[in-house]
């Protein structure tokens, strides 16, 4: 870093260096930005990935996932080798003549595959949307079900 | 143009852990302001818009939802949600409506006749 610093001065007195010294100070920069701005960056990723909650009972499964702003239509469920799988494409709701004052939120593609602990009966799935929160039931298969096991005494 | 709808607090010092702040989308028109917030879990019920001096306040609670068992796995929040902006003083506080509509919350809020650019016929 010291030597760095010492460079500085000589390489901005060179008018062909004069951009590269830009870009370095940019990229200093860069690494001096506040962590929230990564923290943002982050959140704008995981967008792609809605959250969702695995809850068990004796008889299912049930997954919920927070899609706020959809059509039915438009959430695709499906299972796969034990595993729950939840997409679609969210399109943008714009609004006519408008001009973007501020985005947070997210539009485009996204899925999210959930592995089932236990076998389910696949025939038997339903899935359920609500304010903007799909819950999926899965009932499990027999041999997943707990099973009470009589003790004989002789 | 001055900077209008801007986003001023994310929920109260004082209750830090109580809310979260919903996304946001606001678009500007020549009729007003649009703002979208998803606030996935919350139905009309839940809903509680307040204008208050220069400030709007959405907060919009969950619905209570049914113990469905033993949870494996939890990434959704459980706190509801909270988010205050300050309002462009060109909008027509009188005229604000809202809708929800599968988590996503639309508030219209209209800007004052006297704002508006009008054209002006010459006789």
């Amino acid at each position: 870093m010291n030597i760095v610093r010492w460079n500085r001065p000589m390489l901005s007195s060179l008018p062909t260096f004069g951009g590269l010294s830009t870009l370095r100070s940019e990229i200093d920069r860069l690494f001096d930005a506040p962590l929230t701005e990564l923290a943002r960056a982050s959140q704008f990723l995981s967008g792609a990935a809605p959250a969702v909650d695995v809850y068990e009972n004796k008889e299912n499964f049930v997954v919920k996932a927070e899609l706020p702003g959809m059509k039915k239509e438009e959430i695709d469920v499906s299972l796969h080798d034990g595993s729950l799988s939840i997409s679609g494409e969210r399109n943008e709701e714009k609004v006519e003549n408008g001009e973007m004052y501020r985005s947070e939120r997210f539009f485009g593609r996204f899925q999210r595959t959930v592995a089932l602990p236990a076998s389910v009966d696949a025939a038997k799935i339903t899935a359920q949307y609500k304010d903007g929160v799909l819950t999926v039931t899965l009932p499990k298969a027999e041999e997943a079900k707990p099973k009470q096991i009589d003790v004989q005494v002789n | 143009m001055q900077t209008t709808l801007d986003k001023q607090t994310n929920g109260t010092a004082a209750r830090p852990q109580e809310y979260i702040a919903p996304n946001v989308n606001i678009f500007e028109t020549q009729e007003g302001y649009v703002l979208q917030a998803e606030m996935p879990g919350v139905g009309k019920d839940g809903l509680e818009i307040t204008l208050e001096g220069t400030e709007i306040t959405i907060t919009g609670r969950r619905a209570p939802e049914s113990v469905v068992g033993e949870p494996l796995f939890r990434e959704r929040h459980t706190a509801d949600y909270r988010r205050v902006f300050e309002l462009d003083p060109a909008i027509d506080t009188s005229k604000v409506s809202a809708k929800i509509n599968q988590g996503v919350l639309t508030v219209t809020l209209p800007k004052s006749e006297r704002v508006k650019p009008r054209k002006i016929t010459v006789d």
